[in-house]
């Protein structure tokens, strides 16, 4: 009889079945029941606005939400690691920093459909914002590379620790780059804190946060137990290399 | 303090005698520089006006690829017999050996930016207009280059991947100095009609931040 081996859990289930439902019901409301983001000039009567891209902002606003959520839980738990120096720390960082790699990424690539509609280009090399959050993004690609230079996860840990503490303080740069280089950004300032939007807007936009942050809860809790597990056989391996050692040694 | 420093000079003068023993900067370091210098020239298809226009950006592209082969090697050395290891057990305080080998690379990049800095001249016929923002900014972003280098180095100094390691680590953090410094040229270079000594600031600003998240990481890592 084999034993089989998952991730899930009744409550991991409940979570990613809530998740798949927020989903669809996000996409439904971003994509079909919104409406285009089409004003009008006051003087000239001329429409002006996002049109239909508006609706991928329900996407990439969670998104970027979502990813510095993941990258300051990885810089929690790292710090957590470097105290405690256990291996629940240095998990649920690596799982943490995985799962916001992966965000990261999405929020570039969503954010990079947008613009073309929007700002005319698929990139802008002079944004602040835009150029900050690509070295976010480099920096955690690095961190993942370090994690997996290591053949040993316990030796990886602490390097990939002081590594994710030294690229969460790109976030605030990130954050506040609107701020201090208001000239130097097409990005425009905070929305959501001044609540410059309303109504379906603001609801479907605030379900969006909600529904990443399922997911990603989701992907972090999974990736996790993956590593659970991944410890849990690595040292089940010693143990047997060293009992297989033992009973070679008995027998000679 | 005083044995700070004392400890200090006494890792910058080992690591820069084994320079000196060895010659790889000389011998491999500065030609490898000449080499990526001459390739922009043939890949901008010799065309004067946009090797001068890029001069800044090329400069501190070259700076950057030959500070890897840079800090590559001076963790090469301490990595040899676990040289490491002895200098970590010697009792020297582990600040002393992160701002001593920060000093010995320091020191060998300002070389290499002379060096360069003479190649953008002759080959790129660059002018230099502000003296001192070039001198400024080249030795405060060659600070910030060699103290988050020695970290990244010594992160990565265990690995049999570190030449691969290094780059993908120390790179992206790196991005902001380069964005700094090159705009500090470009206003030095006169080919660009901003205010270089804003960027000054931002670089030598940056250099605090980065030495000192340096040091506080090197605190980490040298914890046991």
């Amino acid at each position: 009889m084999t034993s089989s081996i998952t991730t899930a859990s009744k409550g991991s289930k409940i979570l990613g079945l809530t998740s798949l439902v927020g989903f669809v019901v996000l996409v439904l409301l971003a994509f079909f029941v919104t409406d285009p983001d089409i004003r009008f000039h006051p003087e000239t009567g001329e429409e002006f606005g996002q049109f239909d891209a508006v609706r991928l902002l329900y996407l990439h606003v969670p998104l970027i939400a979502v990813t510095y959520l993941a990258f300051v839980v990885c810089a929690i738990a790292s710090a957590g690691y470097l105290v405690k120096r256990t291996f629940w720390w240095d998990s649920m960082a690596h799982a943490a920093g995985e799962v916001g790699t992966l965000t990261c990424a999405l929020v570039l690539i969503t954010g990079s459909i947008w613009g073309r509609p929007v700002w005319n280009t698929w990139w802008e090399w002079g944004d602040v914002r835009v150029m900050s959050t690509l070295i976010l993004f480099l920096l955690f690609l690095g961190y993942l590379a370090l994690r997996g230079a290591f053949v040993s996860p316990q030796r990886a840990a602490r390097p990939a620790a002081i590594v994710a503490l030294i690229a969460v303080l790109d976030i605030p740069l990130i954050n506040r780059s609107v701020e201090w280089w208001e000239n130097r950004t097409l990005h425009q300032k905070s929305t959501l804190s001044e609540l410059k939007i309303e109504d379906l807007t603001l609801f479907t936009l605030m379900l969006g946060i909600l529904v990443a942050l399922l997911v990603m809860s989701w992907l972090i809790l999974h990736r996790f137990r993956v590593a659970w597990l991944e410890h849990a056989e690595f040292e089940q391996g010693i143990k047997t290399a060293i009992e297989e050692r033992r009973q070679i040694d008995n027998e000679d | 303090m005083k044995r700070l420093f004392a400890d200090i000079r006494l890792i910058t003068s080992k690591d820069l005698k084994i320079e000196l023993r060895s010659r790889v900067l000389i011998n491999q370091v500065a030609p490898f520089a000449l080499i990526i210098l001459v390739l922009f020239g043939i890949a901008l298809d010799a065309d004067q006006k946009s090797l001068r226009n890029f001069a800044s950006g090329l400069f501190w592209i070259s700076v950057l690829l030959c500070a890897l082969m840079a800090i590559s090697r001076s963790m090469t050395i301490e990595r040899d017999d676990e040289a490491l290891v002895g200098l970590n057990l010697s009792g020297v305080d582990p600040l002393a050996i992160f701002l001593g080998k920060t000093c010995a690379i320091a020191i060998q990049l300002l070389i290499l930016e002379i060096f360069l800095g003479v190649g953008i001249i002759l080959l790129y016929r660059s002018e230099v207009e502000d003296f001192w923002l070039l001198v400024s900014t080249g030795l405060f972003a060659c600070i910030a280059v060699s103290a988050l280098g020695t970290i990244f180095g010594f992160l990565a100094s265990g690995l049999g991947v570190r030449e691969t390691l290094l780059p993908i680590l120390l790179l992206p953090l790196l991005l902001p100095v380069l964005i700094g410094a090159t705009r500090a040229f470009d206003d030095a270079l006169g080919v660009a009609a901003i205010n270089g000594w804003n960027w000054f600031a931002f670089v030598a600003g940056l250099t605090v931040i980065l030495t000192t998240v340096g040091a506080g990481a090197n605190y980490l890592l040298a914890d046991n």
